[in-house]
């Protein structure tokens, strides 16, 4: 393929580094320096898509991020597949593989082109909910071909190669885009010694100097931008960011910045590169020189490919040495495009005519026009493009002078490209993303920022100051306000003198009109990437919507990948003409982050795989995967679920670890129990305030079960506390519960009683902790430790001694979550595995057996045990879980919890209330969460009377055991319930006492 | 996301270091058993929701784990103050906050 | 040490204090003792950055009201460190001392030293005070290299720069999804506390976020 569009000289292109690319299926090539977009224009290709709607062929309109239709599909792979990559934005490397991610299934022959016709009648606007939210069902099947159709891309199927980071910055001043004004601005705030972050989304800082044919201090522009980035990168307190589009501005300054890091490079990145980096910058002082994009001039079929932006053209011929076409007219309201009928004309092609819309244009462009020999139409305008897969003609006509009207004769003006120029509208984005509405300004005939509570100042084309000399000045005075701002006093930089002829005032035009109304002119395309016209947006203010943001809902207009950044302005000045509003009367509608699409990749970072959330080990984990663990995610915590031997099922496991604890002696690792240690001689009083029961009296080398509820009565965590000194407790809580309890603690003691003396502490970490459990637990400890006396009536039952364990200083508690004789072992987590191995050392002739958490529910069920989270929700008090016994309601300090729990709500009778529940069938497990009735039969609704909150098989008892909340449960006792399941059936089940096994407590104070 | 000044460490900070707890300058009644369950019922569920100007908890989990009070516009979401536990915020009325940008411990 | 235990039952202690250390030949498993088994002559010869555990150490929390003559000069009889400022970290020979919090400071030093430091604290504090022994519940990493500063950029939000984070300071801050105390040891030289449970998890984020910069998980010779 020759690239039939390349000059021979000039471009900012390397002609010495010739890159093969393929789009489409076709084979290309291009030069180092190009763009995806700059290639395929280079090669003459045309058509690069079509369109959502109404499938028409589509061309490439912009050159920068603005670009409504060459979005594409890029990839070689199925791994490295990146949707909704602008083209404009895409450098070119060898080897890039892209596929227009509109025109399914092809550009050429085209299904939706077939239903085009018929299906374009049936898409109006609106056309969404008119036809397609119902029903419900048949949206899932539209959805899919719609996607396919629309241009969206599709994510790819296998896992990306790629890697992806994040990397945090804290910076006085952050300068988005690197033009003519960032470029100023971060000289002035960069010489004052701020620290400076320049981000610009393009490969090479410089913005409109590199196309810019202007001369600065009478040298080339590119000249004073290498001296300036030279400069700038001698600076220590200044960080260059090139390929990185500041995507997002969030509250406080904190603002994102997404860098392409290796997407110029190839298909993906290089071993332990990041591809893509996502930059979250904290700063200062943030300064918008976000420039301005060009507005196309809406007109009868204005999306033919040929079709362009006037700027874009220049940007082409100037930088990449590309002209897009052999003969062109150029339309414009103002004498700034003017300069691209003249780059046109340096390039050695024909310019056919300009036709400006101002019957006033008399001034320095236009004698600059006569003298090249260009002739100018004025007072006119192309009211309709004429062509079928390129343009080849327009049509133009007189224009009156308000523009509202066409009058006199057409004429037709045979071309290959058709530019446009409507003047500019400032990239107000980032600033609306911080909430704030952009203010119409008559002058600058484009929305400017407003009004924000964001340090924020903007400056240059952003702020309506188009020229050149002015964004130069206008970015080096507010970089130097932005640093003094930041604390860094500076002064403006100064600017190189910019030779340019003076320009005379622009015509507000967006829509040219048609001799015919727009309802019955050729389509006149506002938003191109959703199809949205002209007649479009008049239907829906036919149809009654006067909101521009509801005609931006009902038409879709600026619901593209692209945000509308070309089209809404015209859209919102042609709802407002057919209002019979002012564009400030409509209003306009804002944009929301990312300013262009990022990747989910860049948004996850490193936050993926391995790497999502953090994963928590107890010192024994490396035992537990040796053998044979199953694990349960508990919290961030993996917890061994249970052990399976060779070939066993999961409730064969559960059934050998629950009889051999009940029948000889079981081990958990209890390492993950929130472990918090309480110092100050208040910590008793702290303890009678926080937890349901009485602490007065605890002595010294004891433990107490407490319930901890909240100000409403209701429980939310509990576990057993230890008197360690008079001055001095260790609290244990949930393992998921750890955090949020100490947190709770110190909210009581930092804001209601400060005056108390407490310091807490985790101490969750330190200690590793396993249970031993079973009738020859004390048989099994006694072996490791000689100075403990296990003697039962010295070492009882709630008691806590400190001795050694297999040589270590540990601290072992006589608790028991298992109704089983039970030791908790407490040893410092640095020697947590020796001690657990020690115990497996000595352990074989008693067959000790490690079991997991589902063991350990099972056999606290069967003691009738509560797990707070599990039987209870918040909603549930101590009464209702018939734990009076661990309420001390005569304690002189109103604790947490008890007035809650005395409202009227808590003390109905028919509350529910925890009880045990047997199946009839004693081999039915009821599913947790199954609702119980009292009559399957009654007719809808029937009245529930509460739920399962847990439910396991025994092996102990043979049979089903389940725990659950009945209506008045407590005094229901022997009454039969029935729970309806999901799959029909109906399980019978009696309410009984939640204590299923020895009842009497004796098995843990033997 | 926020960047918080905390009164404690006297610096700014992500955050993400950061819990909010709620409205401030609440007080557990005295004598709760006094109360009927109506007072009690506006102590532990009712809450303001203004369109402007919150005094709030924020606690600096990730950090010196101390509590403070936070004023925020909750419109704007600008912070026009942090300050201590025990202390009364210098910010009660939005036209304050013209003279009182982000008073800092 | 069955007199220990019978004190504890039978006598008015306050605070339960024990040498948590085994005096039996015992190994000790460091929280990354599974992951920083390194086979010598593997170090990357460019890596830009290093990473290690200094295992074992000792950790006390101490808390105590930092306006109090007493405490100050009864916490710098025991560890020889004057009390550090607000996010500073005074350190001597092998012990450093750093802020964590307006009343609780961090005690690192030599890692048989937990028990002797603790009583010896202890004796010199009156009055409201706790010291809590941490020294199984975390670990110490060092990071260091010319390098180390970008990654922790890519793991923590608190700013790193030079002008914020000059040597000495101390900050307890956001890293990855959990949380670590980093203390500014060098110019190049980092210090960071991390919870035990979380070590794993900071020590494989850290390895892969310096990658790109041929981390070598060993001391820098
Ligand atoms: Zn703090």
């Amino acid at each position: 393929m020759t690239q039939r569009n390349r000059l021979d000289t000039g471009g900012r292109i390397d002609r010495g580094t010739p890159l093969g690319f393929k789009f489409n299926g076709q084979h290309y090539q291009g030069f180092a320096g190009d763009t995806l977009a700059s290639a395929l224009l280079a090669n003459g290709v045309d058509v690069i898509g079509r369109s959502f709607k109404y499938s028409r062929p589509r061309g490439i309109v912009a050159a920068s991020a603005e670009e409504p239709n060459a979005v594409f599909q890029l990839g070689a792979t199925e791994a490295t597949q990146v949707p909704n990559v602008r083209a404009t934005q895409q450098e070119l490397f060898d080897g890039l593989v892209s596929q227009p991610t509109s025109g399914w299934p092809g550009l050429k022959i085209d299904f939706m082109g077939v239903v085009g016709s018929l299906l374009g009648r049936m898409l109006p606007p609106g056309f969404y909910y008119k036809t397609f939210m119902f029903p419900q069902a048949a949206w899932d099947t539209y959805e899919k071909y719609i996607r396919k159709a629309a241009g969206l891309g599709r994510s790819p199927r296998k896992p990306d190669v790629d890697t992806y980071d994040h990397l945090n910055h804290h910076t006085d001043v952050l300068i988005v885009g690197a033009g003519p004004t960032g470029l100023s601005a971060a000289l002035s705030a960069a010489r004052a010694g701020a620290r400076v972050i320049l981000a610009d989304e393009q490969a090479e800082m410089g913005g409109s100097l590199l196309d810019c044919t202007d001369k600065l201090d009478d040298k080339p522009a590119a000249e004073w931008v290498r001296g300036t980035l030279q400069e700038l990168a001698g600076y220590d307190n200044v960080l260059l960011l090139p390929r990185a589009t500041v995507n997002g501005y969030h509250d406080h300054n904190f603002l994102t910045i997404h860098e392409r890091r290796t997407d110029h490079c190839a298909d993906h990145a290089p071993t332990n590169l990041s591809r893509q980096r996502l930059h979250r910058v904290r700063a200062r002082w943030v300064v918008l020189a976000t420039g301005a994009h060009e507005r196309p001039l809406v007109y009868g079929h204005n999306d033919l490919p040929g079709c362009m932006l006037a700027s874009a053209v220049s940007t082409y011929i100037n930088r990449y040495a590309v002209v897009p076409g052999r003969k062109l007219v150029l339309m414009t309201t103002n004498d700034n495009a003017y300069r691209t009928a003249f780059d046109w004309q340096d390039a050695g092609r024909e310019v056919v005519a300009i036709v400006d819309t101002r019957a006033y244009a008399t001034g320095a462009w236009q004698a600059e026009a006569e003298r090249r020999g260009l002739k100018i139409l004025k007072g006119m305008a192309v009211i309709e493009a004429r062509g079928r897969q390129r343009v080849t003609g327009a049509v133009v006509a007189g224009l009156t002078s308000d523009g509202n009207r066409v009058t006199g004769d057409r004429q037709i003006l045979n071309c290959d490209t058709l530019a446009s120029s409507g003047g500019w509208s400032p990239v107000v984005h980032l600033s609306c993303h911080t909430g704030s509405r952009p203010v119409w300004d008559d002058d600058a005939i484009g929305f400017l920022p407003g009004k924000t509570v964001q340090q924020q100042l903007v400056a240059g084309a952003v702020n309506g100051r188009y020229s050149l000399s002015d964004c130069l000045t206008d970015g080096a005075s507010i970089g130097a306000e932005a640093a003094t701002k930041a604390g860094f006093p500076a002064k403006p930089a100064t600017v190189p003198f910019v030779r340019t002829r003076p320009e005379i005032g622009a015509m507000a035009l967006f829509c040219v009109p048609h001799p015919k109304p727009n309802s019955r002119a050729p389509k006149q395309f506002v938003d191109f990437q959703t199809d949205v016209t002209a007649a479009a947006i008049e239907l829906a203010t036919r149809e009654g919507f006067e909101s521009i943001e509801h005609i931006k809902r009902y038409t879709a207009m600026g619901f593209g990948t692209d945000q509308g950044k070309l089209g809404n302005i015209n859209g919102m000045a042609v709802a407002a003409k057919s209002l019979n509003q002012t564009i400030p009367e409509t209003g306009t509608t804002i944009f929301r982050p990312n300013y262009t699409p990022v990747t989910f990749g860049a948004i996850a970072g490193r936050h993926c795989n391995d790497l999502f959330d953090p994963i928590r080990y107890s010192a024994m984990h490396e035992w537990h995967v040796r053998n044979g663990a199953r694990f349960e995610d508990v919290g961030q915590w993996k917890r061994p679920w249970y052990f399976p031997k060779a070939d066993e099922t999961m409730q064969q496991a559960l059934n050998r670890e629950c009889l051999a604890t009940r029948e000889s002696v079981g081990i958990l690792d209890a390492s993950t129990l929130g472990k918090i240690d309480i110092q100050g001689k208040d910590a008793r009083e702290f303890l009678g305030r926080i937890y349901t029961n009485a602490w007065a009296k605890l002595p010294v080398g004891k433990c107490r079960y407490g319930l901890m509820c909240k100000e409403d009565g209701m429980v939310f965590d509990d576990g057993v506390t230890s008197c360690m000194g008079e001055n001095h407790f260790v609290m244990t809580t949930t393992t998921g519960g750890a955090a949020g309890v100490l947190e709770w603690l110190e909210l009581y003691h930092q804001t209601e009683w400060p005056e108390l003396d407490v310091y807490m502490n985790t101490v969750t970490d330190h200690w590793a902790t396993m249970t031993l459990a079973g009738p020859n637990a004390r048989k099994l400890l006694a072996e490791l430790t000689d100075d403990i006396d296990l003697d039962r009536d010295r070492f009882r039952f709630m008691d806590w001694r400190q001795g050694t364990v297999a040589g270590v200083p540990a601290r072992v508690f006589r608790i028991s979550f298992t109704g089983e004789l039970s030791y908790e072992i407490n040893v410092q987590a640095n020697y947590g595995l020796h001690v657990w191995e020690t115990l497996f050392d000595h352990g074989a002739k008693y067959k000790l057996t490690p079991y997991g958490t589902e063991t350990m529910h099972i056999l606290r069920a069967e003691k009738g045990f509560i797990i707070a989270g599990q039987d209870t929700d918040g909603s549930v008090h101590p009464y209702d879980l018939g734990m009076s016994w661990a309420v001390k309601e005569d304690k002189p300090f109103s604790f947490i919890g008890k007035r809650g729990m005395k409202r009227e709500d808590c003390v109905r009778a028919n509350r529910k209330q925890l009880v045990g529940i047997k199946t009839k069938d004693p081999s039915v497990v009821l599913p947790e969460g199954a609702q119980a009735v009292d009559n399957p039969d009654h007719p809808l609704p029937v009245p529930m009377l509460g739920h399962i909150t847990s439910s396991y098989y025994s092996a102990c008892l043979g049979r089903s055991i389940a725990l659950g909340v009945i209506k008045g449960g407590h005094n229901r006792m022997g009454d039969t319930v029935h729970y309806p399941l999901a799959d029909g059936r109906i399980v019978e089940a009696e309410i009984c006492n939640t204590i299923f096994l020895d009842p009497e407590g004796e098995r843990q104070n033997v | 996301m926020f960047y918080l000044f905390c009164p404690y460490c006297g610096e700014h900070r992500e955050e993400e270091e950061f819990h909010p707890r709620g409205q401030a300058h609440l007080s557990r009644p005295e004598d709760p058993d006094g109360c009927t369950d109506e007072e009690w019922g506006d102590f532990i569920y009712f809450r303001t929701n203004p369109r402007g100007l919150h005094h709030e908890i924020w606690v600096h989990a990730v950090g010196c784990r101390k509590f403070f009070n936070v004023t925020r516009d909750t419109q704007s979401y600008e912070i026009l103050e942090t300050y201590r536990m025990g202390s009364a915020p210098r910010i009660t009325d939005l036209n304050d906050k013209q003279q009182s940008r982000e008073v800092q411990a | 040490m069955s007199e220990a235990v019978n004190a504890a039952v039978n006598e008015p202690i306050r605070v339960a204090v024990m040498e948590q250390l085994p005096k039996a030949n015992v190994t000790a498993r460091s929280p990354l003792a599974h992951s920083t088994r390194v086979v010598p002559g593997t170090i990357q010869e460019t890596a830009g950055v290093y990473l290690w555990e200094e295992a074992l150490r000792t950790h006390l929390a101490i808390r105590g009201n930092a306006g109090s003559a007493d405490f100050s000069r009864g916490v710098e009889a025991a560890t020889g460190l004057a009390l550090p400022d607000r996010l500073q970290c005074s350190q001597s020979g092998d012990w450093s001392l750093s802020w964590i919090a307006p009343d609780e400071w961090l005690l690192i030093g030599p890692g048989k030293e937990a028990y002797a430091m603790e009583l010896s604290l202890r004796a010199q504090l009156d009055g409201h005070y706790a010291v809590i022994n941490l020294s199984g519940g975390q670990t110490l990493l060092r990071l260091a290299g010319p390098k180390a500063r970008l990654v922790l950029m890519k793991s923590c939000p608190y700013d790193m720069h030079d002008r914020n984070f000059p040597v000495g300071k101390v900050v307890t801050t956001v890293l990855a999804k959990s949380q670590a105390t980093v203390h500014r040891i060098g110019d190049e030289e980092w210090a960071l506390v991390v919870r035990r449970s979380f070590a794993d998890y900071v020590w494989r984020w850290l390895m892969d976020a310096g990658k790109e910069y041929d981390l070598g998980p060993r001391r820098p010779e």
